[in-house]
């Protein structure tokens, strides 16, 4: 246990946890785009950054990677911290104009508009969708290609991914919109990946029941049976209500 | 041939005393440098034509030709050394290598021809230290790139090489060697300026092992290869500086990360490695101890990002090469997650110096802070360009007029931009400062690796920064938004200002982004990179503001703010000018008034460069 200085208070730490948790545990507002609890933290979004001071020095540090110490002054909101975040929600604002989840932040850091030329970007790069493939699903479909101003999330080659399992947890975590899954005839897309996973069908109706890649791969992993995870929502629900009304009858008739 | 093992300390002393023994008859040496620049300029048929020459005239064994490294000389290569005596013969052709054989054997006169002038006087000089290239600088490091064959350890051997090695494994212990460094105040010389024996302390501390050490030949500035001339001429001195390291830190896993570029540098640093290891001074029971390490050579795929130490251990772990957080340092979790020193190939280079010297003597040379020598690459408009190296705490003018010999063309001194690309551009006023790590960065440049790159009047600043920007934003790696984002906005706003669109506000614009992105960017690149803007800034405001309010660019190089025309009074049509237009722009009869036509002209400015008559205007 070790003790900081938060705003002014004093406050109660693990040595080394993250000072995101620590003042999001206060109560703190901290903004953040490319951070998940679920994910090792990554900082490139620079928007959790605040103000510390140790040794009589301060500094810019982002709160999501800067491990708690004893003895650490910490600032969420100095005005230089609020400045630099102000200064990211413009860049931000001009990558990708109109995307609702900068627009939203950067009306309550100040910002409202940008100094400087506007691409029609989506992506942030924050790169939550890249992490999460890797880190919790393990499948790694996608990753960044170029440098610099290229940087982009793609799969290999830019080709439909063969490693994709359409399990669309990318699309869930995106803060921006910029991946979405449609399900078109027989098969989920992710875009803009250009990946098509085909979807398996019900083995009592052929209604779609998934992306069939994605049944493979929980079947793998859990080391389920074949028959599991073959038969829709719907038909396994009729399934066993049959069960039931045929196990109750057989109680009725008994007594 | 493989080479003998050397099984201890005794062992090297004596290999060393016989091999000065089976080379006592050679009478004279004559060092051609034959890597990669000097190559460029003929090093390598050159040293053919002086074997040929000594086996003609029948003096194998009594003169030797060397293949060394760069001796730094670059404007005047191919060089011959011819030594002991130290007459330096320069631009030499393949040609003349029979009268400077000849020379050689006769001990006598110098071939005169070939010998440095001096531009005053016109007199010549003989001796490479009385040449004011090298008179004024002190070649610690770099010296011995004369001296041996980077392909033959037995040189390095002769010279004495490994000594320190020896020193340390017979009768220092780590926290010895550790103290050495301390004391000696040893800097890193990749650009941070840390100090290297806080840095290997740090490292020993950590409990965990294994313990890594690396050594950092991502050079990647453009203009600077003080490295690379380093691990090309003197590949075991870097090898020998790694393995006192890693004995004072405790590892027995060595890396060093060249950039792909360097094919020679890779070539020598591997032969080297692997002569090394015959000789038992690399690989398991070094020198009849316990001590063992291993280096391995990786490549690098030339991302400048690479250079940056997270970076680097990202790309060796075979992962993209993009920067981390360092709240936790390298020197506690580094590659592969252990405690790792990183050092360049220069400050590797200082540590056998100062074992075998002592730290007193290391820490004599240079400033207080500072301590020692650094290599700096002099480089752009100045008279002789080279590798100098010098005591820090030298004055920039000391280098570039002293050493350099001023700006060439008779043109005015503008600017020198130290550091690489995110290091600043320094004006005259700033000419008398010392070059140090501190000063440098007070200033609003740095010392980085030791680029140093001459500008003369014709340079626009606004431009200058604009290109340096431009680099840092192909080399950026994208992950963090302040450097990414940032760098492209600095771009944009610096293409609107060269381009006659400015406005004051854009000023604005240059100082906040560049607050942002020193306080918030992910790594060094990022935090370093406004440095190019906020130099030109602070030293050339009134270049800037002549772009934005006058739509003027002062040294004419903007080419949407200039216009060549060509003054019929003047022009006698001799037409030199439309002779040298690439655009074929430039019309009219023989002996008669030419006239520039607009809508063709590339704005190049080569007519403006030919006209004898001063009828070229810019305007």
């Amino acid at each position: 246990m070790v003790h900081l200085t938060l705003d002014g208070k004093t406050v109660g730490a693990e040595a080394g946890e993250p000072l995101l948790e620590v003042a999001r545990r206060q109560g703190k507002e901290i903004p953040t785009l490319c951070h998940h609890p679920a994910l090792e933290p990554y900082g490139a979004c620079r928007l959790c950054i605040v103000e510390v001071e140790r040794r009589s020095s301060r500094k810019i540090v982002t709160s999501c990677n800067f491990p708690a110490e004893d003895g650490l002054t910490v600032w969420t909101d100095s005005p230089r911290v609020m400045n630099n975040r102000r200064l990211i929600l413009e860049l931000l604002l001009a990558r990708c104009p109109g995307v609702e989840a900068i627009e939203r932040l950067a009306k309550v850091y100040g910002s409202d508009g940008s100094r400087f030329r506007k691409s029609a970007e989506k992506c942030i790069l924050c790169g939550l969708c890249v992490r999460v493939c890797e880190e919790v699903i393990g499948v790694s479909a996608i990753s960044f290609a170029g440098r610099g101003v290229d940087r982009r999330v793609v799969t290999p080659f830019e080709q439909s991914s063969s490693e994709c399992i359409g399990c669309g947890a990318c699309a869930a975590v995106c803060p921006t919109g910029a991946i979405s899954i449609e399900e078109v005839a027989l098969a989920r897309r992710v875009n803009p990946f250009a990946t098509e996973v085909e979807m398996a069908r019900c083995a009592r109706c052929g209604a779609p029941v998934g992306p069939s890649r994605q049944i493979a791969f929980i079947r793998k992993k859990l080391n389920l049976p074949e028959e599991i995870l073959g038969v829709c929502a719907a038909c396994r629900r009729k399934e066993y209500g049959k069960k039931l009304l045929s196990v109750s009858e057989a109680v009725r008739r008994k007594t | 041939m493989g080479k003998t093992r050397v099984r201890d300390a005794g062992d090297l002393d004596a290999l060393r005393r016989a091999l000065l023994r089976q080379r006592a008859a050679v009478r004279r040496t004559i060092a051609i440098s034959t890597r990669s620049g000097c190559c460029g300029s003929g090093g390598a048929a050159l040293f053919r034509a002086f074997q040929r020459e000594v086996k003609k005239r029948g003096l194998a064994g009594k003169i030797a030709v060397r293949q060394t490294g760069c001796h730094g000389f670059c404007e005047k290569e191919p060089t011959a050394l011819v030594l002991p005596d130290g007459v330096l013969y320069l631009k030499v052709s393949p040609a003349d290598a029979g009268d400077i054989v000849a020379a050689a054997a006769s001990g006598k006169t110098p071939v005169e021809r070939l010998l440095y002038r001096d531009p005053e006087t016109g007199a010549a000089v003989a001796h490479e230290k009385e040449i004011p290239f090298y008179a004024q600088q002190q070649r610690t490091l770099l010296d011995a790139n004369r001296l041996v064959d980077p392909m033959d350890i037995d040189d390095y051997i002769a010279i004495g090489g490994y000594a320190g090695l020896a020193k340390v494994l017979t009768g220092m212990s780590p926290q010895d060697v550790i103290e050495s460094v301390t004391r000696a105040g040893l800097r890193g010389r990749g650009g941070g300026g840390f100090p290297t024996g806080r840095k290997w302390q740090l490292c020993r501390n950590c409990q965990s092992l294994p313990r890594y050490v690396i050594c950092n030949a991502d050079e990647g500035d453009p203009g600077a290869y003080m490295d690379r001339s380093l691990l090309e001429g003197n590949p075991h001195l870097i090898l020998e500086g790694m393995l006192i390291g890693a004995y004072a830190v405790g590892s027995s896993q060595g890396f060093v990360y060249v950039r792909n570029e360097y094919p020679l540098a890779l070539k020598h640093l591997t032969v080297a490695l692997k002569q090394a290891q015959e000789r038992g001074l690399v690989g398991e029971g070094i020198l009849g101890t316990d001590f063992a390490f291993t280096v391995d050579v990786m490549r690098g795929g030339g991302a400048f990002v690479c250079g940056e130490s997270t970076a680097l251990m990202a790309s060796l772990e075979g992962r993209a090469g993009e920067p981390r957080a360092k709240y936790v340092h390298t020197v506690e979790k580094g590659l592969y997650g252990q405690p790792t020193v990183l050092n360049n190939v220069e400050t590797w280079a200082n540590v056998p110096l100062i074992i075998n010297k002592g730290w007193q003597w290391y820490a004599q040379t240079g400033s207080k802070a500072s301590p020692g020598t650094k290599i700096f690459s002099l480089v752009g408009k100045v008279n002789t360009t080279g590798l100098v190296e010098v005591p820090l705490g030298m004055t920039l003018r000391q280098i570039i007029f002293g050493i350099g010999g001023g700006i060439r063309g008779h043109k005015r001194f503008k600017a020198v931009q130290t550091g690489g690309p995110s290091g600043g551009c320094l004006p005259e006023q700033c000419l008398d400062l010392p070059v140090d790590f501190d000063t440098l960065t007070e200033s609003g440049s740095m010392m980085g690796s030791g680029g140093m790159i001459v500008m003369d009047e014709d340079t626009c600043m606004v431009d200058v920064a604009r290109y340096f920007v431009r680099f840092l934003q192909e080399e950026s790696c994208g992950k963090c938004v302040p450097c990414r984002e940032g760098l492209r906005a600095m771009e944009e706003v610096l293409t609107r200002i060269t381009a006659g669109n400015g406005t004051e506000e854009d000023l604005r614009s240059l100082e906040d982004l560049s607050a942002l992105m020193k306080d918030a960017s992910l790594c060094a690149l990022g935090t370093m990179a406004p440095n190019p803007v906020l130099t030109t800034m602070r030293y050339f405001g009134d270049e800037y503001l002549a772009h934005i309010r006058e739509k003027r660019c002062p040294a004419g190089v903007c080419r949407d703010l200039v216009q060549y025309e060509i003054d019929a009074a003047a022009c006698t049509g001799c037409t030199a000018c439309s002779r040298v237009c690439p655009s074929h722009a430039i019309q009219g009869e023989k002996k008669k008034p030419h006239v520039i036509l607009q809508d063709r002209c590339l704005k190049c400015g080569a007519c403006f460069r030919a006209c004898r008559f001063g009828a070229v205007k810019r305007g």
